[in-house]
């Protein structure tokens, strides 16, 4: 096991799988000459060739049609879509064909199909890159969602969303590119739809997603200084969705507070919250508690940002009122 | 073309726009303008040569890479510089960022952080102008990079389907992104897909702002006229790279180089222009470059000292 910083395990995951199968290709903006603009794929046009690692012109929704076109056809691409708050220009290729080819045409074809793109505010990006647009996708069936908080999570999903005969939506974090955890050297694999417990506790069950993890291990941190134990559940892919580790959480804490970074109206966290009232209604001892962005488009000033996104203070705020 | 006052006017905005890039990259360094932010040095005879061409009831849509934009289109500098910064007192009260600025008044509707997300608008102005039987034009900003999005193809073929009241003027600043243009391009000159759409198509020398001025003039008399639009192509440079966050490795210094020597670099040809036709002395072009250096540094001041929004204003304005 070593500390390694969560981009340079994504990267490592990408060489790993284009060494094992010369069908895995990479396309997408920056890529190529420069890495990446998160530096993912930084030099591995030189391992590689600018045949597997290919800048594409601007043009988000063909580049998502050749992906699709070129998985059905026997490679395996994995496309990197800068910002997630630009994937709208890829929707309808998305939804209209990658989600569903499979199925109408009977099982003649498959879609082994990566999109890697990132989301997340905070980083005083602005309006136009800051988003956080997974339920859109978790919306439409055909299409696996994968959200990894940590580099030993985004490494073993990484190379099992490639080796999927599915089209795997990949959501990173620009936040977390930059921190590090603990990643074993030796090859490992996780299987999607397995949530993972990142720190066990008695309490409260609280279930976050992508950075959110993060601000969940403080806010628990600090609740355990003052005797309140809380287990942070971390769903890693959203669909398909682990409620069986869920379930088995809630049933020991009996009380659920969901945190994500995208909108809370109509975010995941609101199929979450339904599920367990549908079927875990009977563990709870109140009701499940949601966090998520504020509903506003959102701003650039570093005096008004800040306040768009859930914190630990507003988890620990949370976790108390579910335990009143 | 112009009387010598605009001249003037236009050679002190070119030079505002420099000093302003330089400026706001201190103020980045420092952390009072966030996120990545991306400058136009090299670019300034696009933008204010084109925007000359305009009235204020004109209406432009800009890119991410729009200061120039702004600066031509007339921006009161203090509040674009408060915007950078994320003041209460900027053009959008610090909720847009540089890459988002807008003044209904100035006719700047506006900046655009999504590659060629902001040309369809423009083609509506365009079009709504014409349905109201006005001679009012937009000109949309857009850089070679965002001519190989499906957006440009689709509203390209429908301003001149109807004619609309429209300019298309591409920034080929010979990079798209990090991407070089011979790598992302089918053809060497985007005014070349004006052919596939029915409308004229000019390519012209960007750093030369009285070419910018020839060819926006007769673009904007033909969209006046009702003709329909017309795409111009003007062949630059982007000195700075791509924004604050680039990494650089792409462009090479010798070509860097070759764009900056005083035979390209716009300000000093249009410096040396004006003294040519007697429009001013070498004394003038130093006040002048003293005036605009001057007015940056107050903006800054003004940005700096300007207070940061309340919180209370984080849920308003969501809906009219
Ligand atoms: C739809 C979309 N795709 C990608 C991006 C990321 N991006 C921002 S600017 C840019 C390059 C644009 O190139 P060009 O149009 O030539 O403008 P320049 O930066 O050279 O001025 C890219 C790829 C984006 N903002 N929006
Ligand atoms: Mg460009």
């Amino acid at each position: 096991m070593s500390k390694r910083f969560y981009k340079d395990v994504l990267r490592e995951a990408l060489i790993e799988e284009m060494e094992r199968d010369s069908n895995v290709f990479l396309l997408g903006e920056d890529i190529e000459v420069y890495g990446g603009a998160f530096r993912v794929t930084e030099k591995l046009n030189e391992m590689f060739g600018s045949m597997r690692v290919m800048d594409t012109p601007i043009s988000e929704q063909a580049q998502t049609g050749i992906a699709i076109g070129a998985a059905i056809a026997g490679k395996r691409p994995v496309l990197e879509m800068m910002y997630m708050d630009w994937i709208g220009l890829t929707l309808d290729q998305m939804v209209n064909q990658a989600s569903l080819l499979h199925y109408v045409y009977d099982g003649q074809v498959k879609l082994p199909f990566v999109m890697r793109t990132q989301g997340g505010a905070r980083a005083s990006a602005s309006a136009q890159h800051s988003k956080s647009l997974e339920a859109w996708f978790c919306h439409i069936p055909g299409i696996k969602v994968v959200s990894p908080s940590t580099p030993y999570d985004a490494k073993g999903l990484l190379k099992a969303a490639i080796r999927d005969d599915n089209p795997v939506l990949f959501i990173e974090h620009k936040l977390l590119y930059g921190t590090r955890g603990e990643v074993p050297e030796e090859e490992y694999i996780l299987p999607i739809g397995k949530a993972d417990i990142k720190r066990e506790g008695s309490d409260c069950t609280v279930i976050a997603t992508s950075a959110m993890v993060l601000e969940a291990l403080e806010a628990a941190e600090e609740l355990e200084k003052e005797g309140i134990s809380i287990e942070v559940v971390d769903p890693r892919t959203l669909v398909p969705f682990d409620k069986e580790t869920v379930k088995e959480s809630i049933e020991k804490t009996n009380h659920a507070v969901i945190v994500h970074e995208a909108w809370k109206t109509g975010g995941f966290g609101g199929e979450i919250a339904a599920i367990i009232a549908e079927e875990m209604f009977d563990s709870l001892d109140a009701p499940v508690i949601r966090l998520g962005a504020k509903d506003c488009p959102i701003p650039y000033s570093p005096g008004l940002e800040p306040l768009t996104v859930p914190n630990k203070d507003d988890i620990i705020a949370a976790v108390k009122k579910s335990l009143q | 073309m112009f009387d010598n006052d605009k001249m003037k006017l236009l050679y002190k905005r070119m030079v505002v726009t420099r000093q302003l890039e330089y400026g706001i990259r201190e103020q980045h360094k420092a952390g009072k303008v966030r996120g990545p932010v991306h400058m136009c040095v090299g670019q300034e005879a696009t933008g204010v040569g084109a925007c000359a061409c305009l009235n204020d009831d004109d209406w432009v849509t800009s890119t991410h890479r729009g200061h120039a934009h702004f600066v031509g289109k007339g921006l009161d500098l203090n509040k674009m510089v408060a915007e950078m910064m994320g003041k209460s007192t900027g053009y959008c009260g610090g909720k847009a960022s540089h890459m988002l600025i807008a003044s209904r008044e100035k006719g700047m509707l506006g900046g655009c952080g999504i590659v060629c997300g902001a040309l369809g608008i423009g083609v509506g102005y365009g079009l709504t102008f014409k349905m109201d039987g006005s001679d009012r034009v937009a000109l949309s900003f857009l850089g070679d990079g965002a001519s190989n999005e499906g957006m440009f193809h689709e509203a390209l073929n429908m301003a001149a389907l109807w004619k609309t009241n429209n300019v298309i003027f591409v920034e080929h600043n010979m990079y798209g992104l990090t991407v070089r243009a011979d790598r992302h391009l089918s053809v060497e000159n985007i005014s070349d897909r004006a052919a596939a759409y029915g409308i004229p198509g000019v390519s012209i020398d960007g750093n030369d702002i009285i070419a910018v001025i020839e060819a926006t003039e007769e673009a904007v008399a033909r969209a006046r006229r009702g003709e329909g639009p017309t795409l111009i192509e003007a062949k630059t440079y982007r000195v700075l790279g791509f924004s604050t966050g680039d990494k650089g490795g792409y462009q090479s210094q010798e070509e860097i180089d070759s764009w900056t020597t005083p035979e390209k670099d716009p300000i000093i040809r249009f410096a040396k222009y004006l003294q040519e036709k007697g429009i001013c002395t070498e004394a003038d072009i130093e006040e002048l470059n003293a005036e605009a250096q001057n007015d940056v540094d107050k903006a800054i001041q003004f940005g700096l000292e300007s207070p940061y929004p309340d919180s209370s204003v984080l849920m308003e304005g969501i809906f009219a």
